[in-house]
């Protein structure tokens, strides 16, 4: 009932393996099921139909040039086709000059505008850009302050004169942002139905009155069919020139995507990738065809790695080790690198062939949990020094993280043999640690 | 505020228009019941969120019931399909009554991000409190910014008390607080609102599990109701939501379906409803604070197909 679209896809072009050639009849077979995949996947039913009838006239058309594989040339076929629907190439967010550059980020209720506005404003403070937040959602309670407590996490100034209009919100603003030589603004209107004559005129004012260069649609990655109705009001209505996916880090297939871009045309500028305000990516075409298809999201994943790993943290690590001073400290340093790169399974799922053969049989992140717990509880005497851990100790751990006895025990002990381990080790280089060291 | 209350009917009189006006055109064009008018009304299903594998047994179904009964009038078909979605979204209980021996009976609303979650507890604090229910609830989202000052607004809206802690303190220990003020001062409801989280993020999903096993401290497991906040727009992904929620609670114990005023149809209920059987609770058809009512499968079908 959940297969994914990859495995429906995989399963699909099984049926055409052994069969010599790509003939009219075994591909419509085939794309019977590529159409239920997608239309799983919460393609639009139109955007689906019109996309399979395409791939069946190319399909044909290639098999009497080559003799691979068949069911290579129709996932070539299908995969070429996903890309050029999601936009081939990346498109990123404009900062036009002169500024203040203004960005109106607008979507339905609770699709990730906020979030967005936020996550934005700290890509752009990043490179070094005087931003303004604005406080554009008088309605929603408590929206003043959700932009507030996150401007202050970033450390960005927010602009908010409480429940007033939103057209003078933003246009008081946009005149503060000129005097103080803002170089970019950024509106988080509230959401909105497309269906809300009045909400959608007010946003329309809106764009009159601050000429925002960017207008992106906030989408969420799990939106069903209505994508299509959705992205076609704003659209209408505003001119948008960008979508963002949100949501995209859940199991969602992201079919909405395609559909968004099939009616609208506009680019998919960037995915949100989490709550945090770093869990923004450029959207990748590319990539997102490729993993739809199962071909795995391996540029993702080894930037991810990447990214989440602290470089210096890890030079002095391995410092540590090679004077044979690795703690418990240091272990649950490493459990909290590997909590950062995300949920492993979906790690996993990026790298070709071992989404599937793992599946079901992933790491146990119940044990990760404990094994945090127990070295949570431990006094910070005990984390350098384990051996000082005795009988007593024992039982205030593991009753402080409730765990067992036995639990800490078996954790200690892996402990002892990961350091005897890094002992024998003459030359070690630090690239983490050994998979199978780990005690979970 | 310029939204006005829409009630039941309103509210889903855009689904009646895609859904069923599309079925009554159809039908209006077909000259007999044929394969061809089949397939339409299964891709207005597939259209309308239903899903591939729901729709096509429903349509299936029809196509049973229609050789069977050898019915030739087209309008006919739009009966026989009436029947055919009320029999799946059928529920012989009141959602609204709470049915645990003892007090307070504690819902446990969750879902994943920004599917309507505090809205619909402060929806809810309103609903109880006019039965004379004595409603208490608790701001276990202390991780997103302002979700506690959000949810504090709707309980001065509803009039019902809040507990709270600051921002970033353990979601359980505010539960377990909460659950003992309630059974000591005899509430009959106790709204517990939980952060947004994603059904994969498996860290996330052990908070809640957490969250549950301090309630069960409190009162006994069969008084913890989990209530699961779908947003109506979304597609296929509500059924793994489903899945993957139960999984790490034991059970949900109901659905609600928020953002039924907009122009998506909520089919994602019928799937639901067909593969799950849980039933649905309660809808959401606005912002405001009585845009929440009782599920009601006849209402929602006559309302369909009026
Ligand atoms: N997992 C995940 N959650 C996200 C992402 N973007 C936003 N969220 C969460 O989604 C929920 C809604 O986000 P908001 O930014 O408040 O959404 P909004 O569109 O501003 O909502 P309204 O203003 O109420 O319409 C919050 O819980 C966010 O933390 C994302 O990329 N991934
Ligand atoms: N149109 C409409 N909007 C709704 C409905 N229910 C909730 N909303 C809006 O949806 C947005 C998100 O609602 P919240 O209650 O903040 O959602 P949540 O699930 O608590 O969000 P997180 O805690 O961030 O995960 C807000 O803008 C609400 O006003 C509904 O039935 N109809
Ligand atoms: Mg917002
Ligand atoms: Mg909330």
């Amino acid at each position: 009932m959940f297969d994914s679209l990859t495995e429906k896809l995989e399963a699909a072009f099984k049926k055409l393996r052994g069969q010599g050639t790509l003939t009219e009849d075994n591909i419509r077979e085939a794309l019977k099921e590529v159409r239920r995949a997608l239309l799983e996947a919460d393609v639009n039913y139109k955007v689906t139909k019109d996309f399979i009838d395409e791939v069946q006239k190319e399909a044909v058309g290639a098999a009497t040039l080559r003799s691979v594989e068949p069911s290579q040339q129709v996932v070539k076929v299908v995969h070429e086709k996903l890309v050029k629907l999601l936009g081939e190439t990346t498109v990123d967010v404009v900062i036009s000059d002169p500024p203040p550059a203004v960005i109106m980020v607008c979507g339905l209720q609770g699709s990730g505008k906020t979030t967005l506005c936020a996550k934005l404003a700290l890509r752009y403070k990043k490179k070094n850009k005087k931003v303004l937040l604005v406080a554009a959602d008088p309605y929603r309670p408590a929206a003043i302050q959700q932009l507030q407590t996150l401007g202050r996490q970033i450390d960005v100034q927010v602009f908010e004169i409480g429940q007033a209009r939103p057209q003078d919100i933003c246009r008081e603003a946009v005149n503060r942002a000129r005097k103080e030589f803002v170089d970019l603004v950024i509106l988080d209107t509230a959401g909105r139905l497309h269906i809300d004559d009045e909400l959608m005129a007010e946003l329309a004012d809106i764009k009159k009155l601050v000429d925002p260069k960017e207008i992106l649609l906030v989408a969420d990655a799990m939106t069903g069919q209505d994508a299509v109705n959705v992205a076609r009001q704003f659209h209408e209505r505003l001119k948008i020139t960008g979508v963002v996916l949100s949501k995209l880090d859940g199991d969602a297939r992201g079919g909405a995507a395609l559909s968004i871009r099939a009616v609208t045309g506009c680019p998919i500028k960037l995915a949100g990738i989490g709550e945090k305000l770093s869990d923004l990516e450029p959207f990748h075409p590319d990539r997102l065809a490729a993993r739809i298809l199962g071909m795995g999201d391996i540029v993702s994943f080894v930037e991810k790695a990447q990214e989440s790993v602290d470089i210096q943290a890890a030079e002095k690590l391995e410092k540590k080790l090679r004077k044979q001073q690795f703690t418990l400290e240091d272990m649950y340093d490493q459990l909290q690198n590997l909590k950062k790169m995300g949920p492993l399974e979906s790690l996993l799922e990026m790298i070709p062939g071992i989404g599937k053969a793992l599946k079901g049989a992933t790491i146990d992140p119940k044990g990760i949990g404990r094994v945090e717990a127990m070295i949570q509880s431990m006094t910070v005497e005990e984390r350098r020094n384990p051996q000082i851990i005795n009988g007593s100790r024992r039982k205030r751990i593991a009753d402080g993280s409730g765990s067992t006895v036995q639990d800490l025990n078996r954790l200690l002990k892996q402990f002892v043999e990961m350091q005897k381990m890094m002992k024998n080790m003459n030359r070690f280089k630090f690239k983490g640690l050994p998979k199978d060291a780990l005690p979970f | 505020m310029f939204k006005f209350l829409r009630n039941f009917k309103e509210g889903l009189s855009r689904t009646k228009d895609n859904l069923v006006g599309k079925v009554k055109e159809a039908v209006g064009l077909a000259a007999k019941v044929d394969d061809n008018l089949l397939d339409t009304i299964e891709q207005i299903l597939i259209e309308g969120d239903v899903g591939v594998a729901a729709a096509t047994r429903i349509t299936d179904n029809l196509k049973e019931k229609v050789a069977r009964e050898s019915i030739r009038d087209p309008n006919d078909i739009l009966a026989a399909l009436k029947s055919e979605i009320a029999a799946i979204l059928k529920s012989a209980r009141d959602p609204a009554h709470l049915d645990s021996s003892t007090s307070p009976e504690i819902w446990l609303i969750l879902g994943v991000n920004g599917t309507g979650k505090t809205t619909s507890v402060g929806k809810l604090a309103k609903f109880f409190r006019d039965q004379g229910k004595k409603t208490m609830i608790a701001a276990c989202d202390t991780f997103r910014a302002a979700a506690v000052d959000q949810l504090a607004i709707w309980a001065e809206r509803s009039g019902v008390e809040c507990i709270r802690a600051k921002d970033g303190s353990d979601p359980a220990a505010v539960a377990f607080d909460a659950a003992s003020a309630a059974k000591a001062r005899g509430f009959d409801i106790l709204l517990v609102d939980t952060a947004g989280r994603l059904h994969t993020k498996t860290h996330l999903m052990e908070e809640l599990k957490k969250i549950k096993r301090v309630l069960a401290k409190v009162v006994p497991e069969e008084a913890i109701k989990a209530k699961l906040i779908l947003d109506g727009t979304t597609g296929q992904n509500a059924l793994s939501q489903v899945k993957l929620f139960a999984d790490v609670v034991g059970k949900i114990d109901g659905l609600m379906v928020t953002k039924l005023d907009g122009t998506a149809k909520g089919g994602v209920v019928i799937a639901i409803a067909e593969e799950m059987s849980v039933p649905i609770d309660f809808v959401g058809l606005g912002e405001q604070i009585d845009d929440l009512k009782p599920f009601d499968a006849d209402t929602f079908v006559a309302a369909l197909f009026e």
